[in-house]
């Protein structure tokens, strides 16, 4: 099965290398890496790593941070329907990047500026809400109180989203809108590297668990009877997750349907278990993501559709192909 | 040997006063020996295991195993004196037998060991004493009740315990499950030494398989000790308000529990 995980190495490599090559002018792979032209020279260079890698990079990031936090949902919830998207830790997400947008707030702390940070707020607000009301009721957690709650902040977070749109002015409107669809059109390095910092802190968080997801998924009592620290994996596992989806959409903005496709497609080819799992739909989820950002750029070039439409059309019918596989 | 000493337990509610679940309850297991744990619904049983497996803590007692209380156990350190088989496992995700089996090995490995030849080798063997050897490659969840019961007790032998903590083990099982259940704890006391805490509604499964049996009835223990003194007529009317025959069963080799009606 290890092999089966490799194989998915080396397509997220082939598509970081690849995926720049495709766009309104033609550039070569070999010529982009070329040392003997001087850069300021090399073309094929400057359009690779200037004006799409970064592009390609936000897409790998984003798609494996959400995949990341849908694998760690799902089995901490023993839900295979829970993922950022249906636990409204997207919504809280995005109410949050927007917030900082649209009222040009501008601090920064440990690195981090204003965007990532609202938006980590806002998906750890986001669940603490669904975490409380699903623990309230009784001792452990139960997965149907906690995914209706989910859907219902959901709603919630949607209608204050659209109550922060009706206060801006009408071209912050129109940003924001395009700004909830999705987009990877990052333009720099620079937002990369701001949300790199609270991924890398998710991702330290993210190595700790496979072990453990795979007996909690199986029962958390029995899990607690083995050894597993229950609380302290959920802890860990939630707010890495958090921050793993807030950077996801700081960068990128509510970008649907991967968090919850990807794992149950990675699934399929590795098992179940999530030391194969988890790194295998981190690298399938940034491929994935870069394939559909790809499909958004070229497919009515020179238009490009915001990426979480093309996400949407792709995952809605998978997603349905696999609850009807399921069932 | 288990010790159990003055065990109270409420569980905290946003109601103004907790129940008490268990109170003050003491019991014995000697090492090698299988005890029942009979009660109504409600009584405790489950709570009272979970307690015993260090799932719950009770704020007031003391729960050692020879000698050494639990609470000075690291979780791993206990998890590697006893097992648990819960009553039912559902799983989410589509484990093989072999990937179920091999999570009994989790706290004898480091934080990111892989399971070795010697793991595997233990799972192969906890499969073949639960006679299930033949589904080691099958998808858990494609087993019938009774056969993903026999894999959760191999999970359980994996863990290398040498206690087995079951909670109504055979409760969601026909007929035929049950008795084949109740045969391959009966052989895994016999042949490995292995001691057994059982909670069970059925009093002749009971009765089959223990030694000896521990009545709970709204948090207390009623009565205590072997399972031909303990398991009278009298007794169950005390726990269930039922009126029952209890008769030594030469074919059977065990005492029978028949219920008639309902007692008053």
């Amino acid at each position: 099965m290890a092999w089966t995980v490799a194989g998915f190495g080396t397509l997220a490599a082939a598509a970081v290398l690849l995926a720049p090559l495709v766009g309104s002018t033609r550039i070569h792979l070999g010529a982009a890496f070329d040392r003997s032209i001087p850069y300021a020279d090399n073309i094929d260079a400057q359009i690779f790593f200037v004006a799409r890698l970064p592009r390609v990079l936000a897409a790998a990031l984003v798609g494996s941070a959400l995949a990341m936090s849908g694998v760690v949902f799902q089995a901490l919830l023993r839900n295979p329907l829970a993922s950022p998207d249906t636990l409204g830790v997207s919504a809280g997400a995005a109410l949050g990047a927007m917030m900082a947008i649209t009222f040009n707030l501008d601090f920064s702390l440990l690195g981090i500026s204003a965007v990532p940070l609202a938006s980590f707020a806002g998906s750890l607000g986001a669940l603490t809400i669904v975490y409380g009301l699903s623990t309230a009721r009784r001792r452990g957690t139960s997965a149907l109180v906690l995914l209706l709650g989910g859907v219902t902040v959901q709603a919630l977070l949607s209608a204050v989203i659209a109550f922060v749109q009706y206060l801006a002015d009408f071209t912050q409107t129109f940003r924001n809108v395009r700004w909830l669809m999705g987009s990877l059109d990052v333009a720099s390095y620079s937002p990369i590297l701001a949300a790199l910092v609270p991924m890398a802190v998710a991702w330290a968080g993210f190595a700790t668990l496979p072990r453990m997801l795979d007996l909690i998924s199986v029962g958390s009592e029995s899990a607690a009877a083995r050894g597993v620290n229950i609380e302290r994996t959920e802890r860990i596992a939630l707010v890495s997750a958090s921050l793993a989806t807030g950077a996801a959409v700081s960068l990128a903005g509510p970008v649907s349907f991967v968090g919850i496709i990807v794992p149950h497609l990675v699934r399929l080819f590795v098992g179940a278990d999530h030391r194969l799992v988890l790194p295998a739909s981190a690298l399938f989820g940034g491929s994935f993501l870069i394939g559909c950002d790809l499909v958004a750029r070229t497919i009515i070039a020179p238009l490009e559709l915001p990426v979480g439409i093309v996400t949407a059309i792709i995952g809605g019918p998978v997603f349905l192909w696999l609850l009807f596989r399921r069932a | 040997m288990l010790e159990v000493t003055d065990i109270t337990f409420a569980y905290s509610t946003l109601r103004a006063v907790p129940q008490r679940v268990l109170d003050d309850v003491s019991l014995q297991v000697q090492r090698g020996s299988v005890v029942g744990l009979l009660g109504p619904n409600g009584s405790g049983k489950t709570t009272l295991l979970k307690i015993i497996a260090g799932v719950l803590k009770a704020p007031s007692g003391r729960v050692a195993i020879d000698g050494q209380a639990i609470e000075q156990l690291t979780r791993r350190d206990l998890a590697r004196r006893l097992a648990v088989v819960p009553q039912e496992t559902q799983t989410t995700f589509d484990f093989t037998v072999m990937d179920m089996v091999l999570m009994g090995r989790y706290p004898h490995l480091g934080a990111f060991q892989l399971e070795g030849a010697s793991d595997q080798a233990i799972a192969r063997d906890a499969l073949a004493a639960t006679g299930t050897a033949a589904f080691e490659a099958r998808p858990f969840a494609t087993l019938s009740g009774g056969e993903m019961q026999r894999i959760v007790i191999a999970s359980a032998l994996a863990q290398a315990s040498d206690m087995l903590l079951l909670d109504e083990p055979t409760a969601a099982l026909d007929l035929g499950y049950q008795f084949e259940i109740t045969a391959l704890l009966r052989r895994l006391n016999r042949e490995r030494g292995t001691t057994m805490i059982v909670s069970t509604h059925d009093l002749n499964l009971a009765a089959a398989l223990c030694e000896r049996v521990v009545l709970l009835k709204q948090g207390r223990v009623i009565a205590h000790g072997t399972t031909e003194e303990t398991l009278t007529a009298a007794n169950i009317r005390l726990l269930y308000d039922i009126d029952a025959d209890v008769q030594y069963h030469p074919r059977a080799g065990h005492l029978t529990v028949v219920p008639v009606g309902r007692s008053r």
